[in-house]
C-alpha cells in the first residue's frame, strides 16, 4: 500500500494530465470550483428526488406498522448487509481513486477505478439474486402481489412475527381479496365495524389463501422497496457507466496533478448512490 | 505511509505554471490512513446496525437506525467527499437539501396523521369500473 | 489585451473588429452552427422561437377553449375534446411556456451580458437543457397525436391512472422537461457564484439577477420532487405499483402533496423572474434609482424559501387534515408580505420619476395593476371559509391567470420589448407597440375580470355545459380573449415588422445602466470588445441622450458607438 502511494508517477507520461481552460473562465481554480459546484448542487436534487420516496415510506410505515414488520422478514437481511458492505467498499476505492488522480498517480488511479466498477457489478448482481427470488414467489408490488403463494412461504427467513396484532383499522381491502373471495365483503365490513370500536382488535381477515398472520396491504411495502431500490439500481448502473468513461480517460492519460476534475465529480455521484443506500439498507431490511 | 494530518502536496513537483489563465488547482488528496479508518469505522457501524436488530428497543429501533445512519452518512459526506476541506456553500447545498425533504417529509405526514382516523376503513371506491 | 490604467468611454471605436467577427447572429452560419452552438445568446434565441411557439400552441387553444363556451351547450367540439383541449392548454402554457418562459429564453441572454461575463458558467449544460426541452415539446406533441389527456394538468389520481388515453406520455415528457429546468437552475446558480466580475459583490448585482439566483434555488430544490412525482405516476400506471391508488391501500391524498410540493414553488419559478424584470424596467423607465435595493433583493430569497411552505393551500377541499389546513392557510398570507414589499418599491421608484411611457414601461405598469390583482384575490383563496366557497370555480381561474398571464406574461412581453433592440439589433415601432400594449391590457381585463365575478356566483371551472345565466359572464370572457389575441398579435407583429425594416439600434436605446448595454446590438460572439466600465446598475445621472446615435451614451463622453 504504502509502496503504492510513494511510488514515482509514471516518467514522461504527463502526471499533470491534460488540462484545458474553456475561454469564458479566467482561471483553472475557477473553472474547477464552478464545476464542482455545479455537481454538488446537482446532488441536492438527487437527494430532493430520493427524498419524495422517502417520504412515501415514512407515510405507510406511519400508517401501516404491521405491514412493515411483517414484510421485512420476507426481505434476506444477510444479503441486504453483504450488498451494504460491498458498495461501502466500492465507495473506499472511489475515494481513494480521487486521492490517487490529485497525486498523479494513473495505473493506480486505472486499478481503483477497475475495482469500483467491478463493486457496481458484485452489487447489480447480488440485487438481482434477491429480485428473481422476488419474481419467483410473487413478493412484488400492488396488483402484481401473490397472496397465495405466502402459503409456502412461512415466516419468511427465520424471523417470526412478533406483533400479533392486526392494526387493520385504516387499511383499505385489496384487490385480491375482491376477486377471490365474495364473503370477503362481509368479513372486512365486519372488521372495520370492530376496527372503529377498538384499534388494537385482532382481527383475523381471509386474504385468498394468504397465512391468517398477514396484514393487510403487504404489497404496499413491496411497492415501495421495488421502487427505492430499482431507482437506487438505475443509479448504480449510471455510475458504473460513468466509471468505465473514466476509466478510458484515466488509460489514455487525461487525468494528473492538474486535471482531475472528471475523476473528483465521478467519485461524489458515486458517493451520494452509496449515501442513499446506507438510509435504505436499515430502514427496508431492519424493521423492529 | 503519511504522517497523521498531512495535508499532501501534488507529487509531481513541477513548476508552477503561471501561463494565462494560469490558477492551479491545489488539490487537496485526503490520507490513505484516513480514507482506510472511515471505511473501518463503516463496516463497524453496518455491523452494529444489524446487531442492534436482535435487540428490543421498542420504538427506539427506528431511531437508533436512523441515528446510526446519519453518523455513516456525515462519514461518506465529510471524508469521502472531501466536504470537511470543500467550500461551505457544498455544505450548506447539501444541508439544506436534506433540510427541504424533511420538511416535505414533515408537513405531508403531519397530514396523514391528522385525517388518518377520518379515513373510513373497507372499500375504496371501485375506480376502474 | 487592455491593461487598462485608464479605461475611460471614449474608447477608440474599434469598428474594424466588429467588421471582422459580426455579431452573435451572423459570426457563423448553417443549421449545425446554431443546433450544436454554446454560445448563450443563440441558446437563448432557439429558446425564445421555442417558447413563442408554444405560446402560439397554447394561446389557440385557450381561443377555442373560450369559443366552446360561449354557448351553454356544445358550440364548437364533443365534451371529450374539451376535456383534452383544457388540460393541454394548460399543460402546455405552464411546462412549455411560462416556466421556461423568463428564465430559460430572456435569463439565458441576459444574465452573462449583465455580469460582464463571456457565457455562462456550464455552457454544454446550458445546450443540453435546450435539447433536452425540444424533446420534451416533441414528447407534448405527440400525446395529442396518441389521444390526448382529459386529466386537467394537475395529474391527479386516481383518475389519472385509469382515464384512456397518452397519460405516460405526457406525464414523461413533463418529466424530461423538469431536467431542462433543473440543468438551467444550476447553470445559473453556478454562473452568478463564479463569474461575476471582480468589483460585482452580492448587493451590486442588478435585481434581475437577484430573481434568477432566487429561481434557480426553487429549480433545484422543488423540480426532483416533480421528477418523482411523475414517475411514481408512471409506475402506478404501467405497474400497478399501489402507492397512490385507493383500491391497492394507496393515498390520493398522498399524490397531491406529491405534486404540489412541486408545483406550487412552481409558480414562483414562473413570478420570480417576471419580477427581476419589472425591477429592473421601472428604474430604467423612470430614470430613477431602485428604491429599497436591498428590500427587493432580500424578498426575492424570502419569497423563494416561502414558497416551499404552502403548497396545502391547494387541497383544501381535497381531504387535507384540518390541521394541515389552517397551518398552511396561516403561512399563504405570509407569502403576500414579500410580494407586496415588491409592489411598495416598485411604487416607490415611479413615484416623481420621469416616466418614459415606452411599450416596456406600459407592459410594466400593466403588470403592476393585474399583478396587484392576482395577488389580492389569493388572499380570497388562503382564508379558509370563503375557499370553501370559491375553490374549483371561476373565480380560481381568474385568480390564477391575473398572476401568471397578467404577471408572467406580460413581464415577459416587457423583457422582450425591453431587451429586443440588443438582442436583434433592430428598433421597433413604438407607436405600434404602445397600441399593442394597451390592447392587450383591455383585452385581458375584459376577458378574466369577468371571471371573478362569474365565479363568486359559482360557476365552476372545467365545466363543457353551464346553467343558461351565465352566458352572458362567458360571452363577454370570449370577446375578451378575441381582443387580447389580436392585441398580442399586434405586439408580435411589431416586432417581426422590426426584424424586416427597423432602425438598426445604437448600443443603449433605453438608458439602461447594467452591464449588457455596454456590449454591441446585438453583441459579438464573445459579448463585450471593450474593457467594461462598472458603474453602480440604477444609477443613471451618468448618462445622457445623444441625438446622433439615437441613444444613451456616457455623459462627457464626446462620441460613443452605435453598432454598425
Amino acid at each position: 500500500m504504502s509502496s503504492a502511494t510513494n511510488s514515482s508517477p509514471d516518467p514522461g507520461q504527463g502526471n499533470e494530465g491534460k488540462h484545458h481552460l474553456a475561454h469564458y473562465f479566467d482561471t483553472r481554480a475557477q473553472q474547477y470550483d464552478s464545476h464542482k459546484l455545479a455537481m454538488w448542487l446537482f446532488l441536492a436534487t438527487e437527494i430532493l428526488m430520493f427524498g419524495g420516496l422517502f417520504c412515501a415510506y415514512a407515510i405507510y410505515r406511519a400508517t401501516h406498522p404491521e405491514v412493515f414488520l411483517y414484510a421485512h422478514t420476507l426481505l434476506d437481511k444477510n444479503l441486504g448487509a453483504i450488498n451494504t458492505i460491498v458498495l461501502l467498499f466500492s465507495s473506499f476505492t472511489m475515494a481513494w481513486g480521487v486521492r490517487a488522480a490529485m497525486l498523479g498517480q494513473r495505473k493506480l488511479l486505472m486499478g481503483l477505478l477497475a475495482v469500483t466498477i467491478l463493486c457496481g457489478f458484485g452489487f447489480m448482481g447480488i440485487k438481482s439474486i434477491e429480485y428473481t427470488h422476488k419474481w419467483k414467489h410473487g413478493l412484488l408490488w400492488g396488483e402484481r402481489f401473490d397472496y397465495a403463494a405466502l402459503q409456502d412461504h412461512g415466516g419468511g427467513h427465520g424471523e417470526t412475527v412478533v406483533d400479533e396484532h392486526a392494526h387493520a383499522a385504516d387499511d383499505q381491502i385489496d384487490a385480491h381479496a375482491d376477486d377471490d373471495h365474495g364473503h370477503a365483503d362481509v368479513d372486512d365490513e365486519a372488521a372495520a365495524v370492530m376496527a372503529e370500536l377498538d384499534r388494537d382488535a385482532e382481527i383475523t381477515v381471509a386474504h385468498g389463501h394468504a397465512p391468517e398472520d398477514v396484514p393487510r396491504n403487504l404489497h404496499i411495502f413491496f411497492g415501495i422497496y421495488f421502487v427505492m431500490t430499482g431507482l437506487h439500481g438505475i443509479h448504480v448502473l449510471a455510475g458504473m457507466g460513468m466509471l468505465t468513461w473514466l476509466l478510458v480517460r484515466a488509460t489514455r492519460g487525461d487525468f494528473g496533478t492538474h486535471n482531475y476534475t472528471a475523476v473528483d465529480l465521478g467519485g461524489l455521484y458515486w458517493h451520494l448512490v452509496d449515501l442513499i443506500w446506507i438510509f435504505l439498507f436499515p430502514l427496508l431490511y431492519l424493521i423492529h | 505511509m503519511e504522517k497523521p494530518g498531512q495535508i499532501l502536496e501534488p507529487e509531481s513537483t513541477g513548476t508552477v505554471h503561471d501561463e494565462p489563465g494560469g490558477g492551479n488547482l491545489h488539490p487537496h488528496a485526503v490520507p490513505l490512513w484516513m480514507l482506510a479508518a472511515v471505511f473501518a469505522v463503516l463496516i463497524g457501524l453496518t455491523i452494529l446496525t444489524v446487531a442492534v436488530t436482535y435487540v428490543d428497543l421498542g420504538r427506539m429501533n427506528i431511531g437508533v437506525a436512523l441515528i446510526i445512519a446519519t453518523i455513516k452518512g456525515v462519514l461518506v459526506a465529510e471524508i469521502f467527499m472531501h466536504l470537511r476541506w470543500d467550500r461551505p456553500f457544498h455544505r450548506i447545498a447539501l444541508i439544506s437539501a436534506v433540510c427541504f425533504v424533511a420538511l416535505f417529509i414533515g408537513i405531508a405526514m403531519l397530514d396523514s396523521l391528522s385525517y388518518l382516523p377520518d379515513v373510513i376503513p373497507g372499500h375504496a371506491p371501485a375506480v376502474d369500473q | 489585451m487592455n491593461t487598462g490604467a485608464t479605461t475611460t468611454a471614449d474608447h477608440v471605436p474599434g469598428t474594424a473588429t466588429h467588421d471582422d467577427h459580426g455579431n452573435y447572429l451572423t459570426c457563423d452560419k448553417g443549421f449545425r452552427s446554431w443546433i450544436l452552438t454554446l454560445d448563450h445568446k443563440r441558446i437563448g434565441v432557439m429558446y425564445l422561437g421555442m417558447i413563442l411557439f408554444s405560446f402560439l400552441v397554447g394561446g389557440i387553444m385557450a381561443l377555442l377553449v373560450r369559443t366552446e363556451l360561449l354557448t351553454p351547450t356544445q358550440t364548437i367540439m364533443s365534451a371529450d375534446d374539451y376535456n383534452r383541449m383544457f388540460t393541454l392548454h394548460g399543460a402546455v402554457m405552464i411546462f412549455l411556456f411560462i416556466i421556461p418562459g423568463i428564465p430559460a429564453a430572456l435569463g439565458n441572454f441576459v444574465l452573462p451580458l449583465m455580469l460582464g461575463a463571456k457565457d455562462v458558467a456550464l455552457p454544454r449544460l446550458n445546450l443540453a437543457s435546450f435539447h433536452i426541452y425540444a424533446v420534451g415539446a416533441v414528447m407534448a406533441v405527440l400525446s395529442i397525436l396518441l389521444g390526448g389527456v382529459d386529466t386537467g394538468w394537475t395529474f391527479y389520481t386516481p383518475y389519472s391512472t385509469t382515464t384512456n388515453g397518452a397519460v405516460i406520455m405526457v406525464t414523461m415528457s413533463v418529466f424530461v422537461l423538469g431536467f431542462s429546468s433543473i440543468f438551467t437552475g444550476i447553470n445559473f446558480i453556478v454562473t452568478v457564484h463564479k463569474m461575476r466580475p471582480a468589483g460585482m459583490g452580492w448587493f451590486k448585482m442588478p435585481l434581475m439577477l437577484w430573481a434568477l439566483y432566487s429561481t434557480a434555488i426553487i429549480q433545484v430544490l422543488a423540480t426532483p420532487v416533480l421528477a418523482i412525482t411523475v414517475l411514481l405516476l408512471v409506475a402506478e400506471r404501467a405497474l400497478g405499483i399501489g402507492i397512490f391508488d385507493p383500491a391497492l391501500g394507496g393515498d390520493p391524498v398522498l399524490f397531491q402533496h406529491f405534486f404540489w410540493f412541486y408545483s406550487h414553488p412552481a409558480v414562483y419559478i414562473m413570478i420570480l423572474p417576471a419580477m427581476g424584470i419589472i425591477s429592473e424596467l421601472v428604474a430604467v423607465y423612470c430614470r430613477k434609482p431602485i428604491f429599497g435595493y436591498k428590500a427587493i433583493a432580500y424578498s426575492s430569497i424570502a419569497i423563494a424559501i416561502f414558497s416551499f411552505l404552502v403548497w396545502g393551500h391547494h387541497m383544501f377541499v381535497s381531504g387535507q387534515s384540518d390541521l394541515a389546513t389552517v397551518i398552511f392557510s396561516a403561512l399563504t398570507f405570509s407569502v403576500s408580505i414579500p410580494s407586496a414589499v415588491k409592489v411598495f418599491n416598485w411604487l416607490s421608484t415611479m413615484y416623481r420619476g420621469s416616466i418614459k411611457m415606452d411599450a416596456p414601461m406600459l407592459y410594466t405598469m400593466s403588470f403592476i395593476v393585474l399583478f396587484g390583482i392576482g395577488g389580492l384575490t389569493g388572499l380570497f383563496l388562503a382564508t379558509l371559509s370563503t375557499d370553501v366557497h370559491l375553490h374549483d370555480t371561476y373565480f380560481i381561474v381568474a385568480h390564477f391567470h391575473y398572476t401568471m398571464m397578467g404577471g408572467t406574461m406580460i413581464a415577459f412581453l416587457a423583457g422582450l420589448y425591453h431587451w429586443w433592440p440588443k438582442m436583434f439589433g433592430r428598433m421597433y415601432s413604438m407607436k405600434w407597440a404602445n397600441i399593442g400594449a394597451t390592447l392587450v391590457f383591455i383585452g385581458f381585463n375584459l376577458t378574466f375580470f369577468i371571471q371573478f365575478i362569474m365565479g363568486s356566483k359559482g360557476m365552476p371551472r372545467r365545466y363543457f355545459n353551464y346553467p343558461p345565466e351565465f352566458e352572458i359572464y362567458h360571452q363577454i370572457s370570449s370577446i375578451g380573449s378575441y381582443v387580447l389575441a389580436v392585441g398580442l398579435f399586434v405586439a408580435g407583429g411589431v416586432l417581426v415588422h422590426s426584424l424586416l425594416a427597423g432602425r438598426r439600434a445604437p448600443r443603449n436605446p433605453c438608458g439602461g445602466a447594467t452591464l449588457e448595454w455596454q456590449a454591441d446590438s446585438p453583441p459579438i460572439h464573445h459579448n463585450f470588445d471593450e474593457p467594461l466600465v462598472l458603474t453602480d446598475p440604477y444609477d443613471y445621472s451618468g448618462q445622457e441622450w445623444d441625438e446622433t446615435v439615437q441613444g444613451y451614451v456616457i455623459a462627457g463622453a464626446s462620441k460613443e458607438t452605435s453598432s454598425t
